[in-house]
């Protein structure tokens, strides 16, 4: 896609493949009533219009905007203090901004995974008995889930001596178990080691992939993110840049938040493809990404 | 032959002890120890206010420990004070302004000392309506919001996010802790309140593996702590209230002697 600055094209960009197969599915059938259906799939999730949140004198958020939409991954970077996480608690309404308008798909179901979550150990939980806090009882659908995430054998165990990476799985097991729209993803791969967290972005890839919901989610970490999104946005109190994540990795207000340490980071990751000096990145129906 | 106060006082101490033992596990879970005594200690102003102005006693102890309840959670709000700096003022300056309220009725004689540590032996056929009544509510009450109120504890984020109404939850188990006070002060006193919520809930940690199994628990334990410090008061003369609590305490140490005992067979056998 070249025509970047137009609004409509860019937004066709961050989902290519989405819309060639809606669109293929589209000239399939006549049925009116299913191409309104599709349309529908094509509005926003949610849409935050200058966002403005302010803690007494200290500015979290200033004018920030965001849209997330049925199938992609929306990621949030940030150094340490940037926002991230108050963004996420406007988004899954925890938070009223001071300004700014928020726009809900109707009958929106939001699954949310907090950053941090510690069980005291004078509270016994099972993790089975964790997930039906959420109001679903039926055994069959809490294991389905775990074994969708390969911990089902975690399901009696005690959930405060479970390990980061099985915590993590757990915690998102309780925010699919009500089939959500949109999934809210705060650091998902925090206290996990390095094969653990390349395991956890493959797994939120296939989850996109397999229920079509929209994911937003934040991180810190670069090089990882990068290759498990398809959108990036930048955020330091204000929304320093946004896009595809090759494009934002060379955005000169990118390059100034994060330092060369994380130009260099990205070097390494490029040189995985083939033609480190063409980024730009798309993917493919399959999936896998290569230089488009 | 049993006589009838020892039966009201069995009757009375057992209810209670029922009751304490789910609610116990909430003040334990949500860490609120000190919450639940800072709403004892001003369980105290209820009394003098009661007095006063010639109202229930048990409605207008409800009554303070709600405006208390309520002060709190406004404290809490503020980033000034620290939360147990808050709590330490409310409970102290609540039970002096009692003290001081009470000193004002010449014409009343108040037993100070029933109303600090209890006077089981003297409950009245009405105190155990009170404890019957308050008592069933408050376990009807947690039973409609034990779902909401266990994930609000478990993370209070998460539940919200879920669409469960965490604020009124919360303003939900404040009021019921505020009548467990009201209710539970004759039988066990001002400061030993906290103390049956909290000793037969720990005692049951060790062996539950659920929230309910220690709440049932905790409950079975609670009656035993009555029932032996009934049977020590009866035949060793001791204060009936701190009987209790010293049988709570021994059921206590055992519940951790047997886990310490099983963790190491465990160890052995590995």
């Amino acid at each position: 896609m070249k025509c970047r600055n137009n609004g409509y094209c860019t937004n066709i960009s961050r989902h290519k493949n989405f819309v060639e197969t809606i669109v293929a599915d589209m000239r399939s059938c006549n049925d009116f009533q299913h191409v309104h259906l599709i349309m529908d799939t094509l509005q926003p999730l949610v849409q935050l219009t200058d966002i403005h949140v302010q803690f007494k004198q200290h500015v979290a958020l200033k004018q920030v905007s965001l849209v997330v939409r049925r199938g992609e991954i929306v990621t949030l970077i940030g150094p340490n203090g940037a926002g991230k996480s108050t963004l996420v608690r406007v988004v899954v309404g925890l938070l009223s901004p001071q300004k700014g308008q928020i726009i809900r798909h109707p009958q929106l179901s939001i699954g949310y995974m907090p950053q941090r979550m510690r069980v005291d150990n004078i509270l016994p939980m099972t993790v089975e008995r964790f997930l039906k806090l959420t109001g679903i009882q039926t055994k069959d659908k809490i294991y389905a889930i775990l074994e969708e995430l390969s911990v089902t054998y975690t399901a009696k165990r005690a959930i405060q001596y479970l390990s980061g990476g099985e915590l993590q799985r757990v915690l998102l097991a309780r925010a699919l178990l009500k089939a959500p729209d949109l999934l809210v993803l705060d650091e998902p791969i925090q206290g996990v080691d390095i094969t653990g967290q390349y395991e956890l972005y493959e797994l939120i890839g296939q989850i996109r992939q397999q229920r079509g919901c929209g994911i937003l989610m934040v991180s810190h970490d670069l090089h990882v993110v990068m290759a498990a999104t398809d959108y990036v946005v930048c955020l330091n109190q204000h929304l320093c840049c946004s896009g595809h994540p090759a494009n934002v990795s060379q955005d000169p207000a990118y390059l100034a938040l994060f330092g060369s340490k994380a130009a260099h980071e990205l070097a390494i990751y490029r040189h995985h493809h083939k033609h480190p000096e063409h980024p730009v990145l798309t993917k493919t129906s399959t999936g896998t990404i290569h230089d488009g | 032959m049993m006589d009838d106060f020892l039966w009201r006082a069995l009757l009375g101490g057992i209810g209670i002890a029922i009751v304490a033992g789910p609610l116990g596990c909430f003040i334990v879970w949500q860490r609120m120890a000190y919450f639940g005594d800072t709403l004892a200690h001003s369980a105290l102003l209820g009394v003098a206010l009661g007095f006063l102005f010639s109202l229930n006693l048990y409605a207008s102890i409800i009554g303070t420990c709600i405006v208390i309840a309520i002060l709190l959670v406004g404290l809490q709000q503020q980033r000034y004070l620290a939360t147990d700096t808050s709590l330490g003022i409310l409970a102290h300056s609540s039970l002096a302004l009692g003290l001081v309220t009470l000193s004002f009725l010449d014409n009343i004689r108040v037993d100070l000392m029933s109303y600090l540590f209890g006077d089981l032996l003297a409950l009245t056929q009405a105190d155990l309506y009170w404890i019957y009544l308050g008592g069933s509510s408050i376990l009807v009450g947690l039973l409609i919001i034990w779902r909401p109120l266990l994930a609000t504890t478990v993370h209070e984020d998460l539940a919200c996010v879920e669409g469960i109404k965490t604020t009124r939850i919360r303003l939900i188990f404040m009021i019921i802790v505020a009548i467990f006070v009201a209710i539970a002060m004759k039988i066990i006193g001002i400061l030993l309140i906290t103390s049956l919520l909290i000793i037969p809930t720990a005692a049951a940690r060790s062996f539950a593996h659920t929230p309910e199994q220690m709440a049932w628990l905790a409950s079975g334990l609670g009656c035993i702590a009555v029932i032996g410090g009934l049977a020590l008061a009866w035949y060793g003369d001791t204060p009936t209230s701190p009987s209790i609590i010293v049988v709570a305490v021994v059921l206590f140490a055992c519940s951790l002697f047997f886990t310490a005992l099983f963790n190491s067979i465990r160890h052995v056998g590995k």
